[in-house]
């Protein structure tokens, strides 16, 4: 058993992430951030703060460049369209002092109208075949409206960087999940070229996709520090954190299926409003509508989702963004449209199963891998002969298989070899997983291989960790590179194309044992049950932990996690972990991974598909569809709390 | 200026009366495996010990620790030789991301320090005041049970 290689690192308190940058000089960054939803900074007088002993640059719109964000915004904006938006910001000796004079910040704001229901931005809509022809052929038509809430990514380790100048070139050392997105996005906004940046992630808290674009406060730290001639630290702090670095949308999704009496299905109609916050991150995007085009074998769909600008945080891209809403809605109708049928769940889910990728037309390069992940988890729970308080659900992923570009180096000598990679580990566990793809292919030991990554100093492009994409996009190069490396040395490789007419996609499916306390409404998870398309599996342990890390947090999507806001002032109620419900160790219950190692020799030479967002998507849905087992109730909006459960 | 035990060694500081423990360690003594993430209480990522108990370093003052004995996750392991808990920690692959590591580790080590074989629901308990946000409660408890066992 080949354990992560960072362990040791991590047990002792070693590993340095952003925040433990320990530099000569070091000042502390903090943000001035708006308390109104909505409205016109009229004045700003930072002279107090400046003059507090200890403050050693203040920045606002009267000092900084107008630099563009996001839209036509700026990075201090002269209006302010959420509560947590960015007015100003200063470094000082000590993050006391710091927090000290953000209070000496004189700021009249001129409020304006706020709008939390939301400006209907421009649909996207996706259609095959046609509505009317599949409503008029169905026999049955099941309708009905599903909701997910604004979820939070609440990450450990908040956003935030450390911030130094070595002449005329920055080195950031950043939590983040794309060293070479920020890379090229700071020295963009800060007009340098990106040789002059260099991105550091040696170890990173969490990103769950948050912090897979760049914020503001890379570019912030980066003019504090070039303001005070010394290195900053900006650190976000948990209500920040919770209010301005992303969200997941929340949902109201209206649908219709229609079926014949044998199950088949024969229409999918759903529109879609997603609540986007103030503004659009560029990570935002997440497509509701995905899963309806896919998961299943129809001829006529119409998907059609819609974005909501409000005076709120904005969304972000958040573990399988879209599928994880979409899926609920869709899976927990499925079950629904069986009852109506008086088909079993699981036999609807398999008489409209799909080999291939209806939205691009091309047959998936793992037809079968879905089939085999239901039927290891319903065999596992012994289906047919089922009791009340199981729940099923299936799923599909739009991502998984990773894509060019990137290029990785190997070095072979004296029987040891060294990896670099431009991509950064997020926790997944990438350096583990490379150095045992690099040994394989170089014929020696994992632990005679080692990886350089987190870094973007050597050039070497690597990907994003986003769309489960890391190992499947480095893998099949890493393999090509050490392969070469063998026979002279030295060997760098660039990640090869994905075949042209196959889908690289993956999938999975979980089944939930709960009971219902019928006195309290207390959902009682006994277990959860999770089969899923990774393709090759190259490290059994890591990969069993991507499992259990994607259930655990469903299980908070389900049950318990959800931002509230207070509708009178546009402010977020529980902007803390107190408040806001993420899972505790005793919210668990025993999570069985039943995946098998599926190589898909299709997809890429290495055979490895992504694990990391899958096993989040099908568990609200098998927890609703168990829910309504045990007790019939059906909840058409998460989370599931113990109120929708129990009426007065 | 106060002086306290530190992972066995005597220091000096001197704080600002508002100062916390876990500011002190990370600032001044360049201790940054606790780390902070809630700073209010709520997520025990910054846990160590204080004379022996497991505490919540956001929430006390460094001036209040005058005296007293500290033993952060940098202090666990001895002579280079680590801690059961973090032998069992990388075995059972109990994290992911590894920021709330060292307050797992703590949080464990002081129960195993007053119990020595401490039962499931003991464990259990320990760990509920540690959130891991990466999800990796499963294989955290796994490895305190391996660490008990062996």
């Amino acid at each position: 058993m080949i354990t992560r290689r960072e362990g040791r690192a991590k047990v002792t308190g070693a590993a340095r992430y952003a925040c433990d940058a320990r530099l000569p000089g070091l000042l502390f960054g903090r943000i001035l951030r708006s308390p109104y939803p909505h409205a016109r900074v009229a004045r700003i007088d930072t002279a107090r703060a400046a003059a507090l002993p200890g403050v050693r640059a203040v920045l606002s719109a009267s000092n900084s460049p107008a630099i563009e964000w996001q839209q036509s915004s700026r990075l201090f904006d002269a209006t302010v369209r959420y509560i947590g938006d960015e007015v100003a910001a200063l470094a000082a000796e000590s993050p006391e002092i710091a927090e000290d004079a953000l209070g000496l910040i004189d700021v009249r704001y001129e409020p304006l109208p706020f709008d939390l229901a939301g400006r209907r931005q421009k649909p996207k809509a996706e259609e095959r075949g046609s509505i009317a022809r599949g409503l008029r052929e169905a026999q049955e038509v099941l309708e009905a409206e599903y909701r997910t809430q604004t979820a939070l990514h609440n990450a450990l380790e908040a956003h935030g960087c450390t911030a130094l100048w070595q002449g005329d070139h920055l080195v950031v050392h950043e939590s983040t999940q794309g060293i070479f997105a920020v890379r090229d996005e700071v020295a963009h906004k800060l007009g340098l070229a990106k040789e002059r940046v260099r991105i550091i992630t040696e170890h990173m808290g969490g990103g769950f996709g948050a912090k897979q674009v760049a914020w503001k406060h890379s570019v912030i730290a980066a003019l504090l520090a070039r303001a005070a001639g010394r290195p900053v630290q900006l650190m976000l702090d948990r209500n920040a954190e919770n209010l301005a670095s992303g969200n997941r949308n929340a949902t109201v999704q209206k649908l219709r299926l229609g079926a014949r009496r044998d199950g088949t299905l024969t229409a999918i109609d759903v529109r879609i409003d997603l609540e986007q916050g103030a503004y659009s991150t560029g990570g935002e995007d997440s497509d509701v509508i995905g899963t309806y085009l896919t998961l299943y074998k129809c001829a006529n769909v119409r998907a059609e989702q819609t974005a909501l600008a409000t005076h709120l945080g904005p969304a972000v891209a958040f573990r399988a963004p879209g599928y994880a809403e979409g899926n609920f809605a869709l899976e927990s109708a499925i079950d629904e449209l069986a009852e109506r049928l008086g088909l079993d769940a699981v036999e609807l889910r398999l008489r409209n199963y799909t080999s291939e990728d209806q939205r691009e037309g091309k047959p998936f390069t793992s037809p079968d891998s879905l089939r085999r992940c239901i039927a290891r988890v319903t065999s596992a729970v012994d289906w047919p002969r089922r009791r009340p308080g199981l729940g099923f659900a299936a799923h599909d992923w739009a991502a998984g298989g990773g894509w060019p570009p990137a290029e990785v180096r190997v070095e072979f000598r004296d029987g040891r070899g060294r990896l670099t990679v431009g991509a950064q580990d997020i926790g997944t566990g990438s350096r583990t997983a490379l150095a045992q793809i690099a040994a394989e292919a170089l014929g020696i030991p994992a632990d005679a291989v080692e990886v350089a990554l987190g870094d973007t100093a050597p050039r070497l492009y690597g990907p994003t960790s986003s769309g489960s994409a890391t190992l499947a996009t480095l893998a099949p190069a890493v393999q090509q590179a050490a392969r070469a490396a063998r026979e002279r040395a030295s060997a760098a490789a660039k990640r090869g194309d994905n075949p042209k007419d196959r889908s690289i996609r993956t999938c999975g499916a979980q089944a939930v044992e709960l009971a219902v306390d019928r006195e309290t409404g207390e959902v009682l998870l006994q277990r959860v049950l999770a089969a899923h398309d990774s393709g090759r599996i190259v490290n059994p342990l890591l990969h069993e932990s991507q499992v259990i890390g994607g259930v655990t947090q469903a299980i908070g999507y389900a049950l318990s996690e959800q931002r509230v806001v207070d509708a009178r002032l546009g402010e977020v109620l529980n902007a803390n972990l107190e408040d806001y419900k993420v899972p505790t160790v005793a919210d668990i219950p025993q999570i069985v991974n039943l995946s098998e190692s599926m190589p898909d020799a299709e997809a890429n030479a290495s055979g490895v598909k992504g694990c990391g967002e899958p096993p989040i998507i099908p568990t609200a849905a098998a927890i609703a569809n168990a829910i309504y087992s045990a007790t019939g109730v059906r909840v058409r909006e998460l989370p599931i709390t113990r109120d929708k459960l129990i009426k007065p | 200026m106060i002086a306290l035990r530190v992972n066995g060694e005597h220091r000096e500081l001197e704080v600002e009366p508002r100062r916390t423990l876990l500011e002190a360690l990370r600032l001044e003594l360049g201790l940054t495996g606790a780390k902070e993430a809630c700073g209010m209480g709520n997520c025990g990522a910054c846990t160590v010990h204080l004379d022996g108990e497991a505490i919540y370093a956001c929430l006390v003052l460094a001036v209040d620790c005058a005296g007293r004995s500290v033993t952060t996750i940098e202090g666990l392991a001895s002579d280079g030789r680590l801690h059961k808990l973090q032998e069992a920690f990388i075995d059972a692959d109990a994290f992911q991301c590894g920021f709330c590591t060292p307050g797992q580790i703590m949080a464990l080590a002081a129960l195993f320090q007053r119990q020595g074989k401490p039962s499931d629901a003991q464990i259990m308990r320990a760990l509920s005041g540690n959130l891991c946000r990466c999800g990796a409660y499963q294989h955290i408890v796994q490895a305190a049970r391996l660490a008990r066992d062996r």
